[in-house]
C-alpha cells in the first residue's frame, strides 16, 4: 500500500519533533506518518477535508464541522502540529489555545457571544431551542462576571479553564 | 445486548437498525460519568471530551482498519536473500504462471464443451440438466482453485441440500465464492458487476441460481428480500449462500451483518473462512484493484491457503430479533476464524453515517445542560 516508515529518515523525524515541540515520541511520529499516508489516498502529501469525513467515527462527532474548518489541506507537519494538542506531553496552555481556536471562527483573537452560541448549537442540535441556548449562555456568562457583549480573549479562557483538570488526549497506537 | 430497540428502524436503505454503537467504541468515548453540580461557564466552554473523541478518530479508527490491506514487511533486502527472491520471482512468473494459465484454459475448454451442449440439448430434462450443470460448475471452480495452487482445508460436515436453510459466510474477496463453490454448488446473491465477470454471472451462474442486487437502489431491498424468500422455499433450488457483510473486508475484522439473511424464517448455517497471509493476502481491496488484477496477483503468488469451517446451524431463538440473531451468528463466525468485530456497517465505505449517532450525543449533552441549570 505504499509508504512505510522507511520513507521517513531520522532527520525528518527530528525536524517534525522540533516543529511540534516534542509533543510526540519518535515512535508516535512514525505511527502518525503511517496514518497520514493511509488517509492521503492520492499520495499527494496533503489531505483535503473530505477525507476526514470518510471516517465514520469522525463524521458522527458533533464538532466535526468546526474542526473541518481548521483542517483543510494539511501536509504532514501541519497534521502533527494539529494533533500535538492531544498529546499527554503537551501543556495545559497549548490545549486551551487549541480550544480557543475552535471557538474563534474568524481568527481575530476574540470570541464573541455568537461564536460560543455556534459551538453550543453544534453540541446540542435540535434538543435545545435557540432561545434556551441564548438564555443558558447569557446566564452562565453573567455568573462568571461577563456580559452578553463581552469578547473573551485567550487569557479569559486560561482563567476559566485553567484550574480545572482538563483532559484532552488521544492515544496514538504504536505497534 | 438489550438495546436493539433504542434506534428506530426505517425503510431507507442506509438507515439500518443496529445495536448500540456505544457498547463497542473504546471506553474513552463514553468518558464522563454525568457531571454534577450547578452549570458554570467553564462547563459550557470545556469541549475537550468531544474534541478528544474527534482526534481519536483521526488518529485511528476501527472502520478504516477493516479495509486496510497489510502488505508483508519486505524481507529480501540483503545480499543473499535478494537473489533468492529474484529467483523466486522468475520461477513464479515464467514457469508457474504460464502453467497455471494452461491449466485454467484446459479447464475452461472442458467446461464449455460440456456445459453448452448440456444446456441446450437437455432442455426438456430439467432435473438431469441441472444436476450435470451443478457438477460442471463445481469442476470449473476446482480448476480455478488449482490455478492459484489453492490449499483449502474444509472442516465440519459438508452442506446438505435441504429446503429452508441459508448459508452465511464472512467476505474477503470474490474468491470466497469460488472456494466454497468447488465443494458444493451454491446459489448466490451478488452485486452485478461490469465486464467479463458480469458476463459469467449472467450465463453460468444463472444455471446454479443467482439473485442480483444493486447497492445504490433504495427500493431494491424489498425486491431482493422477496426473491430470497422465494428461493429458500423452492425444494429444487440450490442452497443459498449469502455474505451478510455486504462488502469485502480484510480478513482481520468483521463488519456488521445485514439482517436480510436472518429474517427469512430458515435455519442459518454459518461458514467461517480464514486465509493464511503468509502465502498471499487474499483481501480484494475493490477501491484499489480491479478483479482481473486481483486474480492475476493470486495467480502469480505461490499459493492461496485457507481454512473453511462449516459451523453448527442456528435458528432464531424465541424472543430474539433478527438483528440479535445476526450478531450472534457474526460472533460465532468471528470467534471461529479469529476475527475482531467492529460496529460499523460495511456500506459506510460508500456513504456517510446516519445522523442518528450524532443526534444521540447532542441529546445527551443538551439534557445534561438543562438538568444542571435547574440545580441551585
Amino acid at each position: 500500500m505504499g509508504n512505510t516508515s522507511s520513507m521517513l529518515t531520522q532527520y525528518d523525524i527530528e525536524e517534525v519533533q522540533q516543529h511540534c515541540k516534542h509533543a510526540f515520541t519518535q515512535q508516535e511520529i512514525v505511527s502518525l506518518y503511517q496514518r497520514f499516508c493511509q488517509l492521503d489516498r492520492n499520495n499527494c502529501g496533503f489531505i483535503p477535508s473530505d477525507e476526514f469525513l470518510s471516517i465514520p467515527e469522525f463524521a458522527v462527532n458533533p464538532l466535526s464541522q468546526s474542526l473541518l474548518r481548521m483542517l483543510d489541506g494539511f501536509n504532514f507537519k501541519e497534521f502533527i502540529a494539529f494533533l500535538s494538542a492531544f498529546s499527554p506531553r503537551s501543556t495545559l496552555q497549548h490545549k486551551i489555545e487549541f480550544i480557543f481556536k475552535v471557538y474563534d471562527t474568524d481568527c481575530n483573537g476574540k470570541v464573541s457571544f455568537d461564536d460560543m452560541l455556534t459551538v453550543l448549537r453544534d453540541l446540542t442540535g435540535q434538543y435545545m431551542s435557540e432561545h434556551q441556548r441564548k438564555e443558558v449562555l447569557a446566564q452562565v456568562l453573567e455568573e462568571a462576571g461577563y456580559t452578553k457583549d463581552s469578547f473573551l480573549v485567550l487569557s479569559d479562557f486560561m482563567k476559566i479553564l485553567g484550574n480545572s483538570d482538563l483532559k484532552m488526549e488521544a492515544e496514538v497506537p504504536v505497534d | 445486548m438489550n438495546s436493539s430497540g433504542v434506534l428506530k428502524s426505517s425503510s431507507s436503505e442506509l438507515d439500518l437498525d443496529r445495536p448500540n454503537i456505544e457498547d463497542y467504541l473504546p471506553s474513552g468515548a463514553a468518558i464522563q460519568q454525568e457531571p454534577r453540580g450547578k452549570l458554570r461557564l467553564h462547563d459550557l466552554l470545556d469541549i475537550s471530551p468531544t474534541l478528544s473523541e474527534a482526534a481519536g478518530a483521526i488518529v485511528d479508527d476501527s472502520f478504516t482498519r477493516c479495509f486496510k490491506s497489510n502488505p508483508p514487511e519486505p524481507w529480501n533486502w540483503n545480499i543473499y536473500l535478494f537473489p533468492l527472491w529474484c529467483f523466486g520471482v522468475l520461477l513464479r512468473y515464467l514457469i508457474v504462471f504460464p502453467t497455471r494459465v494452461l491449466v485454467l484454459t484446459i479447464g475452461w475448454i472442458i467446461f464449455l464443451s460440456s456445459f453448452i451442449p448440456v444446456h441446450f440439448l437437455l432442455k426438456g430434462h430439467d432435473r438431469l440438466r441441472r444436476s450435470i450443470e451443478r457438477s460442471l460448475v463445481e469442476m470449473i471452480c476446482s480448476f480455478f482453485v488449482a490455478s492459484w495452487t489453492g490449499v483449502v482445508r474444509y472442516h465440519g460436515p459438508r452442506p446438505s441440500r435441504r429446503p429452508k436453510q441459508v448459508f452465511v459466510a464472512n467476505h474477503t474477496s470474490m474468491i470466497d465464492f469460488i472456494v466454497l463453490e468447488q465443494m458444493t454448488a451454491f446459489a448466490v446473491i451478488m452485486q452485478k458487476h461490469p465486464g467479463w465477470v458480469g458476463l459469467l454471472q449472467s450465463t453460468i451462474l444463472e444455471s446454479v441460481g443467482c439473485i442480483w442486487f444493486n447497492r445504490s437502489e433504495a427500493k431494491d431491498r424489498e425486491i431482493v428480500a422477496r426473491k430470497l424468500r422465494e428461493h429458500v422455499q423452492g425444494a429444487d433450488n440450490n442452497p443459498l449462500l449469502i455474505f451478510p457483510e455486504g462488502t469485502c473486508v480484510n480478513n482481520h475484522y468483521t463488519v456488521m451483518f445485514k439482517k436480510g439473511a436472518f429474517e427469512l424464517g430458515c435455519t442459518v448455517c454459518p461458514v467461517a473462512i480464514k486465509y493464511n497471509k503468509i502465502f498471499v493476502d487474499a483481501f480484494w481491496n475493490s477501491r484499489k484493484q480491479s478483479f482481473t488484477k486481483h486474480l492475476l496477483q493470486l495467480m502469480t503468488s505461490w499459493a492461496v491457503v485457507c481454512d473453511v469451517w462449516y459451523l453448527e446451524p442456528q435458528s432464531l431463538k424465541p424472543g430474539e430479533t433478527p438483528i440479535e440473531f445476526a450478531e450472534r451468528v457474526r460472533d460465532i463466525i468471528s470467534t471461529r476464524a479469529g476475527l475482531k468485530k467492529v460496529p460499523w456497517d460495511g456500506y459506510l465505505k460508500y456513504s456517510r453515517p446516519s445522523p442518528k449517532h450524532r443526534e444521540r450525543k447532542q441529546q445527551n449533552f443538551a439534557e445534561s445542560v438543562l438538568r444542571r441549570l435547574e440545580e441551585k
